[in-house]
């Protein structure tokens, strides 16, 4: 019965999604406050009806509703509680499910929060969320429903796949949705703005804080992702240029542009066409990186033989969408003001960024997509992975982080580049003594390895010059803004330095073992104590031992873990990290051998670094919203903003 | 089916998989270093998306015996590579080569940045020449 309930919640919000759009882009068209009204209305009704539904799919998990195909085919009565909450989106319907209940979110928050600009363009932009409602929802129930019933109720279910039963699932896909999703808003705001034909600062000032948060959950859904897969996987790898990566890169890379140029757009009123266009190409590389994934057409590690239905029907989501808005750019794109401003100035700096970004995201998506496009034009069969794009990327990163610290640094439109030279003499000294001292310490560190970290010291260097200048001019919490751009640039640089010194430096052992064997690696002695079984709540596992012979960790005890799930027949590697600042120690057992056993242990020196520079990154992010939201509170509508 | 399906949330997650197993490494740590980079650069072509070094498939120990073996023998990498392709095709290469049908794909970054270039040259030269605000 609830799941009836469900069922139907979900083809109320379609039809209340039908609603939606009409009264939105109707009411805007003739002015008619009632019609925005309703608008509004059903955004939030929406939002109520897909939460009963997500609450209805939640229930049928947490009871084991084995007469649910989907509560069947992924869950199991022994599984852990929060696996089977977490387990409602480790599946295909599940996940759409989740992906339209954060659509329906933020329709619903926008409706709450934004209350200050014309009421035209907010039931406009309510109108388009709407137009995607209808998308999704019309996906969800015709090709993907959740609340199919299988025939016979089975007494047990398959399984959840045990690699995904993890604390991270509960966190990682609606992170990584609530960032997809949320660039939906900056494309319906790009979208309502063409219809409604008046677009200015004001318009990006609106748009940016919607930008900011997408970004902000997007950086935090894919840090904890490739965190994620770095201590599941069994090697301490932290991103594989895998195609499915690749798809939520892509959204990230031309995120970051946008903010970058709707900064520009909301403080000089120039970049105001390439900022929508961002935005709308933004959110269709979102609903591109849906399609390349559900597909199937992708050979991804992510391998799934997949229903052809569906991967029609979301690349016919992502033609309307994305061809329509470019269709409705090129026909109403605003003519625009020559942009006023100078080689040396802010500007010039954010649209270098804005270059390298959107070489760096057409680099991704063409390295992506072309064995595919290669392969159906009937060329050559062909492989693009790691090696192909970390020689492209590798040389991009570095002009782009030379410029990087001069931006923030350069007033509006025309500066002098004498004054910054001085003022950031000291962190390029201090850059270029450190790469020094790492070359000479360091030998065998690749000469491209020392120049990125050199860019990496420089753009900390410059993030830190910038932050005391800033500090001063900090009053208030409306400021926080401010501190913003030096706390994210300092982010970058940080994950900069973890990325490289965890890939040049990284030390490994592999040798068969025997129990009282003593083994090194790099600095760390440590002692195999052996392997003994042990069960846990739906599995059993071989449980390793190994213990730290010396050091700051001595005495302390590794117990690297090999996991056999009996209900879903397969297992998984559970790698024991010591997690320091300085580096993780990452140790895996492996078969055995004779009566030895495979031990390997990784020493990734300083790789924390590369979560600890994203979490920067958002909080950078989120010092930018911060400010905006306070000064919203205090007073209404102009306020200080960075 | 369905359930591999949900391994798309999953971002970067590929099932457990193990470099090279204990007694595979060459003696020379310079070869030894050079099998390492060019073991990335192959694809296992019975896995998905995994290099023939995060490999544990019986075809991906193989190959990394062959580029091992080849190396003691003193070919040179691009040797090593030619061998491996004409063996399994330009499939196996996870950086493809340049040519005809490549061209683009290690053209583009650069194609890119050079209108970027002109596009922004032309923009301030137009801005010079008109008043600034």
């Amino acid at each position: 019965m609830i799941a009836e309930f469900g069922h139907f919640a979900l083809i109320c919000a379609l039809c209340v999604c039908l609603v939606q759009v009409g009264a939105g882009l109707a009411g805007a068209n003739s002015v008619s406050a009632g019609l925005m009204r309703v608008a509004d209305m059903s955004a939030r009704a929406q939002f109520g009806l897909v939460l009963i539904a997500f609450g209805a799919l939640t229930y049928s998990f947490v009871v084991s509703d084995f007469s649910l195909a989907v509560v069947h085919a992924n869950s199991h009565i022994a599984k852990p509680l929060v696996y089977k909450i977490a387990g409602v989106w480790g599946n295909h319907e599940g996940s759409m499910l989740l992906w339209v209940l954060i659509l329906a979110l933020y329709g619903a928050a926008f409706s709450w929060g934004e209350r200050a600009m014309p009421s035209s363009l907010h039931a406009r932009i309510l109108g388009v969320q709407g137009l995607m409602g209808i998308a999704f929802l019309v996906f969800l129930v015709v090709t993907s429903n959740p609340f199919a019933r299988l025939d016979a109720a089975p007494f047990e279910g398959r399984g959840l796949t045990p690699i995904l039963q993890d604390p991270a699932l509960a966190a990682h896909p609606p992170l990584l949705y609530a960032g997809y999703v949320g660039f939906s808003i900056t494309f319906s705001f790009a979208i309502a703005a063409l219809l409604d034909g008046k677009i200015d600062r004001q318009w990006a000032r609106w748009m940016r804080p919607w930008t900011l948060l997408a970004w902000v959950f997007l950086t935090l859904g894919i840090a904890l992702g490739s965190y994620w897969a770095y201590y599941e996987l069994g090697w301490g790898g932290f991103w594989f240029w895998d195609p499915v990566e690749n798809a939520s890169l892509m959204p990230w890379l031309a995120g970051t542009a946008l903010l970058h140029s709707a900064l520009v757009a909301e403080r000089r009123g120039t970049l105001i066409n390439w900022t929508l266009l961002l935005a709308i190409v933004t959110f269709a590389l979102s609903l591109a990186g849906t399609f390349l994934v559900r597909s199937g057409v992708l050979t991804s590690v992510h391998a799934f033989a997949n229903d052809p239905a569906r991967g029609l029907f979301i690349l016919a989501i992502l033609a309307l969408f994305t061809g329509g808005g470019l269709a409705l750019f090129g026909w109403r794109a605003p003519a625009t003001p020559a942009d006023k401003f100078q080689p040396v100035s802010r500007e010039a700096l954010l649209v270098a960024n804005n270059i390298f970004l959107a070489t760096a995201t057409v680099t991704v998506f063409v390295g992506t997509i072309y064995p595919l496009a290669l392969d159906a034009l009937g060329g050559p069969k062909i492989s693009v992975g790691a090696p192909y794009f970390n020689a492209v990327f590798a040389p991009l990163t570095i002009p782009f982080l030379i410029m990087l610290p001069l931006g923030p640094l350069l007033a509006w439109r025309n500066d002098r580049l004498s004054p910054l030279v001085a003022r950031l003499a000291p962190a390029a000294l201090a850059a270029a003594l450190i790469t020094l001292g790492l070359a000479l310490t360091r030998s065998g560190t690749p000469l491209l390895a020392l120049v990125l970290l050199g860019g990496a010291f420089w753009l900390i260097g410059g993030a830190l010059t910038d932050m005391g200048q800033r500090l001063r001019r900090l009053q208030n919490l409306t400021q926080t803004p401010l501190l913003s751009a030096p706390v994210a640039h300092a982010g970058l640089g940080v994950m900069i330095i973890g990325i490289i010194t965890a890939t040049a430096w990284r030390q490994e052992l592999v040798v068969a073992a025997t129990p009282g064997d003593a083994l090194r690696v790099g600095e760390q002695s440590l002692r195999f104590d052996g392997v003994r079984e042990r069960a846990g709540p739906n599995y059993t596992s071989e449980q390793g031992r190994l213990v730290y012979l010396d050091g700051a960790h001595e005495g302390k005890a590794l117990l690297p873990e090999r996991r056999f799930y009996e209900a879903e027949r397969s297992q998984t590697t559970e790698a024991a990290i010591t997690t320091d600042l300085t580096g993780h120690l990452y140790a895996v057992i492996g078969e055995p051998v004779d009566d030895k056993r495979v031990v390997r242990i990784w020493y990734h020196p300083f790789v924390a670094f590369i979560w600890i520079g994203a979490i920067l990154m958002a909080l950078g992010g989120a010092l930018g919203l911060a400010g905006r939201v306070v000064g919203r509170r205090s007073h209404a509508a102009t306020g200080t903003g960075a | 089916m369905i359930r591999a399906f949900t391994l798309l949330l999953v971002g970067a997650l590929v099932l457990p998989a193990h470099a090279i197993d204990p007694g595979e490494a060459l003696g020379d740590p310079a070869l030894e270093a050079r099998a390492r980079a060019l073991s990335v650069e192959f694809r296992c072509l019975v896995c998905q998306n995994q290099s023939i070094d995060d490999s544990d498939a019986p075809l991906a120990r193989d190959l990394r015996a062959m580029v091992r073996a080849r190396l003691l023998a003193g070919d040179s990498d691009q040797d090593i590579r030619a061998a491996v392709t004409a063996r399994y095709g330009e499939f196996v290469l996870f950086r493809p080569r340049f040519g005809g049908a490549t061209a683009v794909l290690w053209l583009l970054p650069l194609l890119l940045l050079g209108i970027a270039g002109w596009f922004v040259t032309r923009m301030f030269s137009r801005t010079t020449s008109s008043e600034v605000e």
